[in-house]
């Protein structure tokens, strides 16, 4: 349960950079961090104590396995966190080439 | 024990990347916080999980870099300091309720409950010859979950294409 709890503490500090900060590149980090507090906490779920890796054997069976299937939909999600990742940057990039800034309050000028 | 270190380290150094005021030492330090949930996922025996997590923070870090070198500017006094900040704690309050009331009714933790996992498990091997059930399930039991996900990463590229492509000539009445 602490680790649970110490998984939301991370996902916290994600959500205050992505509420509070100014910089887009700071906004950027903090939806980063949230998206490894949500990996973490999904394979945090189908943990097993002293269970092994999900890889066959002779005498593997449910009650000695971690769980497999948070594994595999987090793995899909770690890479749709590098897409998200590249496409947000890729937008503050432009940002920054036609503003000059990564403040959010100095983008006002709505031209073109 | 180890989890619970590595989860303080990764707090740490979480609120340093949020905290500090150099962009790249920011996005150094989010590299850290990328590396100790490398290291929790071979902690949390998945390391399939390990892998791919350390290739893709790889290619995060240079994305990021990318984006921040050279690129450094010194933000100016923040106006309604006291608002921002206490709505910001309002919503960080807001989603702490009601996490607490969905941990409620999550299985404790090391018991999970794996009632799907069971059917994969018996007919695992027979069914797809994959030794390992993680790559079974992705490749074989849900292969769509992983088509959509390479339709995602395309149409990011797509995207980032579109974005970042080189404006064409103007027109001579345009500025």
């Amino acid at each position: 349960m602490i680790l649970y709890f110490l998984c939301l503490m991370l996902f916290c500090v994600g959500l205050y950079g992505v509420l509070r900060k100014r910089n887009i590149v700071k906004m950027i980090i903090g939806l980063g961090i949230m998206e490894y507090a949500m990996n973490l906490f999904f394979v945090l779920i189908g943990y097993r104590f002293h269970g092994r890796a999900p890889i066959d054997a002779k005498d593997q069976n449910i009650f000695n396995m971690v769980d497999p299937l948070p594994q595999a939909l987090v793995l899909t999600s770690i890479v749709i966190g590098l897409a998200i990742t590249a496409l947000v940057i890729s937008i503050a990039i432009r940002i920054y080439e036609k503003y000059g800034t990564f403040d959010i309050t100095k983008i006002k000028r709505l031209k073109g | 024990m180890e989890l619970h270190i590595l989860l303080i380290f990764m707090i740490f150094a979480a609120i340093v990347a949020i905290e500090v005021k150099d962009l790249l030492s920011s996005v150094i330090a989010v590299g850290a916080v990328g590396f100790a949930l490398c290291l929790a996922f071979l902690v949390l025996k998945a390391p399939d999980l390990a892998i791919t997590q350390l290739v893709v923070e790889i290619l995060c870090l240079i994305i990021l870099i990318r984006a921040t070198i050279n690129k450094d500017l010194p933000l100016v006094i923040e106006g309604r300091w006291i608002f921002n900040t206490l709505s910001t704690l309002g919503f960080i309050a807001v989603f702490l309720l009601f996490s607490w009331l969905a941990l409620k009714e999550l299985p404790r933790f090391g018991e999970p409950i794996m009632e799907v996992v069971k059917k994969y498990l018996q007919e695992g091997v027979s069914k797809t010859g994959a030794v390992n059930i993680v790559t079974a399930v992705i490749l074989d039991f849900r292969a769509y979950d992983t088509l959509g996900e390479a339709t995602v990463l395309f149409t990011s590229v797509i995207g980032i294409m579109a974005i970042l492509r080189r404006p064409g000539r103007k027109k001579k009445n345009e500025k």
